[in-house]
């Protein structure tokens, strides 16, 4: 039988019908279509997909259980790897991981290693009834800072290991950058809470509302009798550009607009918590983040929403899917543009009037690509004279975040980079302090939640031998 | 889930509470705060501490009724239960170096205040409080004040208690008798804290003001609490909430303050028919 040489096409939701609701925007292979994608993996000998997945799921293994209609089957091949593979199924970029790296997609499309691994989750969590095989307890405790994908990954693996692991979250709703960041029409909050419900039912215990640094520090852990700590704290303080304006009513930073749409469910009409439903909104910033700004303003009922990016669509970091789904969805994208200064609005005769203090605009500079920088990318460089101002009445941040400091600020020992970033052995996850291991964004800045959870698995494997060595 | 365990109307605006919150409580210093959600779809809100007993593991909070949030904490009462109560967050007020200390406090901030004068007196500084309120109704915690401060000064904008007048008064005078003042801690109103800054500056006299603006997370991750101070961008959750006065752009935290001025009117409304329901 010929291989047919597209991927099985992913149902989606109207572009037009998408952009006015927070429901999810991909809705997933059904049973049929899910087994015809199984059957293009060729099965090849040396399976490449598994050594670019950064926790090495048995790919052709769990695809081969689809073919054969064992979906529960698929589901615990992927689980023997991956602590949460519904969410990884939709936010993984397979496309530069597992996906780039498929023999058929040599000549053709890659099989839809993503797709069938969220059909194999989303199948095990309507069908499952929960029960599973409790590890035996080997009576050892470990602390995990931080409930986002790579202290989920680092906490779940340890728990299969018999591990006694309690994960402190700051926030008072485990899932981190999966709650508060990813917006519900990309990762449904749902299935977040089942991700973290199957851990807990593996015996981790989840205690929100605790600050490491703050209402308890590492060294206080260490002394309630943990024997190994990971750090999961995530990336942190939002940066800002330091133009003019910034302090304007209607300016946010992409963590606070969406941790208002998201966490703290602002786009529900019933919400305690109060968000800008902005008519023309200008997003600053290129990457999945400013995406998912982006898209939230538009569904929160923004006319017009612009990207501002400075340099142009092949140097932008965003995942395709992401700018694709954008662009249907009306995103306007203002490339090779740099902002120079918000504009509010401010009455001089009435200091009382209402709309004093808002944002009216954002001027930018158009730009050009000079010479690559030291990471290879091509420089955006200023044309003189060519600033122009686009009317707006919010400003939405989305130029990355730099490292908290709660942590290191409180942990004598642990050592960081000069941006901030917690100092690892990149094959372990060891810091500078014994025992005390860390990964995902507090050690690389914002990357993503894959890299994230292959930190945290990493980790796992380490505290482990970590923790046995000194038994002996 | 966390216990009200003790509750108290100051005047009918300001409400105390005490919440147990052992890890808390353990940590909890003058000048900190805490954020709480009064119910699982709450808002998060942030309140300064305004006292804390090691002992028993609870942690004081002092708020004035102002929006829906507030409502609806205030309709709690002692035996149940708040859904969630962190912190302490933010950095401690710093009292290295300070030998004699005059404590500004207005209307609700006078709560956070208390704390503050309490401590200062407890490490042996002489300490001079000037507490000043719109009326005689809505004085609060005068004699705890009395209690830790070895002069005090209350005032009222109309004259019903205390020395007619504001806050500034008092203290410009103060400064010109010669009360060498190590420190001048202000926290109330913004536009009290900046005319206290404006008090002060001509005759440079060291000045940390309390800011108090939107926050979420209160950890450093959502940037909503940001302030210009010095020209630099700084979060009140992570670097404050204490911040040199001379420094702070008033102007713009004052703007910043009241961005949901009408969803407030909208929930107050909502919160007011909510419980006209309920009674």
């Amino acid at each position: 039988m010929a291989v047919q040489p597209m991927k099985n096409a992913m149902p989606v939701q109207d572009a037009q019908v998408r952009a006015k609701n927070f429901k999810e925007v991909a809705i997933g292979y059904d049973e049929k279509i899910a087994v015809a994608e199984a059957q293009r993996c060729l099965n090849c000998k040396n399976s490449p997909c598994v050594a670019a997945c950064p926790v090495n799921v048995s790919i052709p293994q769990f695809i081969s259980k689809i073919k054969d209609g064992d979906f529960e089957g698929a589901y615990s091949v992927i689980s023997e790897s991956s602590s949460l593979p519904a969410v990884c199924g939709r936010v993984c970029p397979q496309e530069t991981q597992c996906e780039s790296k498929c023999t058929l997609g040599i000549k053709f499309q890659p099989v839809g290693i993503g797709r069938l691994e969220r059909f194999a989750a989303d199948y095990h969590n309507a069908n499952s009834d929960g029960k599973i095989d409790l590890p035996k307890s080997n009576g050892h405790r470990v602390a995990v800072i931080g409930s986002g994908p790579s202290g989920l990954t680092c906490a779940g693996d340890l728990a299969k290991k018999g591990y006694k692991v309690t994960v402190f979250e700051a926030l008072h709703l485990a899932g981190g950058v999966l709650v508060y960041g990813i917006p519900e029409f990309r990762l449904p909050k749902e299935i977040v809470s089942k991700e973290v419900k199957t851990l807990e039912n593996y015996g981790v215990e989840i205690k929100t509302n605790v600050v490491i640094g703050k209402t308890l520090t590492v060294d206080e852990l260490f002394e309630d009798g943990f024997e190994a700590v990971f750090i999961g704290s995530g990336a942190g303080l939002p940066n800002f550009m330091g133009i003019p304006g910034e302090g304007l009513k209607g300016v946010y930073s992409a963590n606070e607009f969406l941790t208002r749409a998201n966490l703290m469910k602002a786009y529900r009409g019933d919400a305690q918590t109060p968000i800008m439903h902005a008519k023309r909104v200008a997003v600053v910033g290129g990457g999945n983040v400013a995406m998912d700004a982006a898209r939230t303003a538009l569904r929160l009922g923004a006319e017009k929403v612009y990207i501002i990016y400075r340099r142009s669509m092949t140097e932008l970091p965003a995942r395709r899917e992401e700018v694709e789904h954008a662009e249907e969805e009306g995103i306007d994208f203002r490339l090779l543009r740099n902002p120079v200064e918000i504009i509010g609005y401010h009455n001089a005769e009435d200091r009382r009037d209402p709309k004093n203090g808002f944002v009216t605009g954002i001027k930018v500079i158009k730009c050009e690509l000079g010479e690559p920088d030291e990471r290879g990318r091509r420089r955006p460089v200023e044309i003189a004279g060519s600033e122009y101002v686009l009317d707006v009445d919010c400003v939405i941040i989305a130029i990355g975040t730099s490292p908290n400091p709660l942590i290191k600020n409180t942990t004598a020992g642990l050592e960081v980079n000069k941006h901030g970033g917690i100092i690892v052995d990149e094959s372990t996850g060891k810091t500078s302090r014994e025992g005390v291991f860390a990964g995902g964004d507090a050690v690389t800045g914002a990357a993503t939640v894959i890299l994230a959870m292959g930190a945290g698995k990493t980790a796992a494997k380490a505290i482990d031998e970590y923790i046995s060595s000194k038994r002996k | 889930m966390y216990k009200i365990v003790a509750k108290r109307e100051l005047n009918p605006t300001v409400t105390m509470m005490d919440i147990y919150a052992p890890l808390v409580a353990a940590k909890a210093e003058a000048g900190q705060f805490i954020i709480l959600r009064v119910d699982s779809d709450g808002e998060r809100i942030p309140l300064t501490v305004a006292g804390y007993d090691r002992e028993r593991g609870t942690v004081r909070i002092i708020f004035q009724i102002v929006g829906g949030t507030t409502m609806r904490l205030n309709a709690k009462n002692t035996g149940e239960y708040l859904s969630d109560f962190v912190g302490p967050l933010g950095c401690a007020t710093r009292t290295e170096n300070i030998k004699k200390v005059c404590i500004v406090g207005g209307g609700v901030g006078c709560a956070i205040a208390l704390p503050v004068a309490q401590k200062f007196k407890r490490i042996g500084c002489e300490v001079h409080s000037i507490i000043g309120f719109r009326n005689k109704d809505l004085l609060i915690l005068e004699d705890e004040f009395k209690e830790c401060s070895d002069k005090l000064t209350v005032m009222t904008d109309d004259g019903s208690y205390g020395r007619r007048g504001v806050v500034t008064e008092p203290l410009k005078e103060a400064i010109e008798r010669g009360e060498n003042y190590d420190e001048v801690i202000a926290i109330g109103p913004l536009i009290m804290m900046k005319f206290v800054v404006a008090t002060t500056k001509p005759y440079n006299v060291p000045t940390t003001v309390s800011m108090n603006p939107i926050m979420i997370d209160g950890t450093g991750m959502c940037g909503g609490c940001r302030l210009t101070v010095g020209g630099k961008t700084k979060f009140a959750c992570v670097d404050g909430p204490d911040f040199n006065g001379f420094e702070v752009d008033f102007d713009e935290a004052m703007a910043r303050s009241d961005a949901y001025a009408e969803f407030e009117k909208g929930e107050r409304e909502k919160c007011c028919n909510l419980f006209r329901g309920i009674k």
